[in-house]
């Protein structure tokens, strides 16, 4: 290993999952682990309990050991501890922000915390080497969804974002109206495979005065509506067609506003993050979208679409180089803004 | 108390004006089915309290916390709370016992730790008074 190279190990605990990487010069992932991982292979040799997601304080010391063992590395290797310090739930955030403080602390190492969303957005650095600011991010999970213009590393401006539910959530909350069960987002992109996408037209909500902004409540709604319709009359509806049909509307409600952004400020690239970046439909029409306007096209694998703590240490790195330190006294802010420092 | 609405912006006024009379220290306990105008009700709550930025709904990340109004608001959907022991996990008493004001959607599913003196809400649909109609009961009827 160079003796330049910076090694970061992450730690993420901001919602469901207990995370945690190692990450080499913000975009080389020795490791990444995630609490889910960890009951299946080792902790249980092959039995495989449903471990409770959010059991953060007992999760975290084996998937923290897991990662600097899959990576091969001892914490004396690390050269600065990156955490989640928000946005998310208290006190999930602040079992990783004490848990990091404490490695930093006891083996003097600098201490960085990192926004989670900024990390959704840096999980696009760890696949794609070239990739570089400026470009546009559409952040879209079941928790959040945000239009993010990224002007520099570290540097982040909030164009548009949901005025009610989440992009994923409306995912979920769907699927549990057309009996489907969780998580709604995989089986509806499933389903809606077999669907017509446009069986029913879905209503694509508009923002008064805010054109970058989402509502997903309405879309939702609708589609609740258009069930109850069917009910009364005693018509049966088709799933699939309902799936498709419904996920064509959030698709195009993302895609139109996330191209529609980079061709206003003349940004030829485009990169998606979160959970539902995931989603097959919405891919594929991002992908053709940017294709039609000469952008390029950005999306993280799966696995770095979820919470993990790899994401964490691609922003962690960028921050670490520009000099941010955090001190010991770093808190979990349940509520922090994005491209905010405190 | 009941209050009858017949469109989305009549639930949001109703919230507001319960978030213009809320206290330091209430807990608010909303139910009713998906889809029925709970977090537009917490939209209009939030105005009343002061509350300008968007309240997005929390059934993902559980607990949104809300400092710029009157009073903090403490917005939780517990809708994924599996067992009410992962509450302690989230700190909820924190929350509870603040001198905030709570708002839980869903709270139903975690009904033994919420305190006797939370103010109930239910929203419901009656379809044969039309799509957008929606009965909001408040306080001991509500129980």
């Amino acid at each position: 290993m160079d003796r330049e190279d910076v090694l970061i190990l992450a730690i993420e605990s901001s919602c469901d999952e207990t995370a945690a990487a190692v990450v080499k010069n913000g975009r080389e992932v020795l490791s990444n682990v995630i609490n889910t991982q960890i009951a299946i292979h080792t902790e249980y040799g092959g039995v495989v309990p449903e471990i409770a997601s959010r059991k953060h304080i007992e999760n975290i010391n084996p998937v923290i050991k897991k990662a600097l063992s899959d990576a091969g590395v001892t914490l004396d290797d690390i050269d600065a501890i990156g955490v989640t310090y928000g946005p998310g739930l208290v006190g999930a955030l602040l079992v990783g922000v004490a848990e990091a403080k404490a490695i930093a602390f006891a083996k003097n190492k600098p201490l960085v915390g990192v926004h989670h969303i900024e990390g959704h957005i840096s999980a696009n650095y760890v696949e794609n080497k070239e990739l570089e600011p400026p470009f546009v991010a559409l952040v879209v999970s079941g928790g959040h969804t945000h239009l993010v213009k990224v002007n520099d590393y570290g540097e982040y401006e909030i164009i548009g974002r949901t005025r009610d539910d989440a992009a994923g959530e409306a995912f979920d909350k769907v699927a549990r109206a057309i009996g489907l069960g969780y998580p709604g987002g995989p089986k509806i992109d499933k389903l809606a495979k077999e669907g017509n996408p446009d069986a029913i037209e879905f209503p694509r909500a508009h923002v008064d005065d805010a054109p970058y902004d989402f509502s997903f409540s309405g879309i939702k709604s609708a589609v609740l509506n258009y069930i109850n319709s069917a009910n009364m009359q005693g018509k049966e509806i088709n799933r699939a067609d309902v799936a498709a049909s419904f996920q064509k509307a959030v698709v195009d409600a993302l895609v139109s506003r996330a191209v529609r952004l980079a061709k206003e400020c003349g940004m030829d690239k485009l990169a998606i993050a979160g959970g539902v970046a995931s989603n097959s439909a919405l891919r594929a029409a991002v992908q053709e979208e940017c294709a039609k306007n000469n952008i390029r096209f950005y999306s993280p694998s799966p696995v770095l679409c979820t919470d993990n703590a790899a994401m964490i240490g691609a922003a962690a790195y960028y921050e670490y180089i520009k000099g941010v330190r955090h001190g010991y006294d770093l808190n979990a802010v349940p509520n922090l803004k994005l491209g905010e420092r405190i | 108390m009941v209050k009858e609405t017949f469109n989305a912006k009549e639930t949001f006024e109703a919230g507001y004006e319960m978030g213009q009379k809320a206290l330091p220290g209430q807990i608010y306990c909303l139910n009713g089915d998906l889809g029925v105008g709970k977090t537009v009700f917490t939209q209009g709550f939030a105005k009343g309290l002061g509350i300008e930025e968007p309240v997005n709904s929390p059934t993902f990340t559980i607990i949104q916390e809300y400092h710029e109004g009157r009073l903090p608001l403490y917005h939780f959907d517990v809708y994924r709370i599996g067992d009410v022991e992962e509450m302690d996990e989230l700190g909820y008493e924190e929350y509870f016992y603040s001198d905030g004001v709570c708002l839980i959607e869903w709270s139903t599913l975690i009904q033994e730790i919420i305190p006797d003196d939370a103010i109930e809400i239910v929203i419901e649909k009656d379809l044969e008074k039309g799509f957008d109609y929606r009965k909001i009961t408040i306080g001991q009827e509500a129980v």
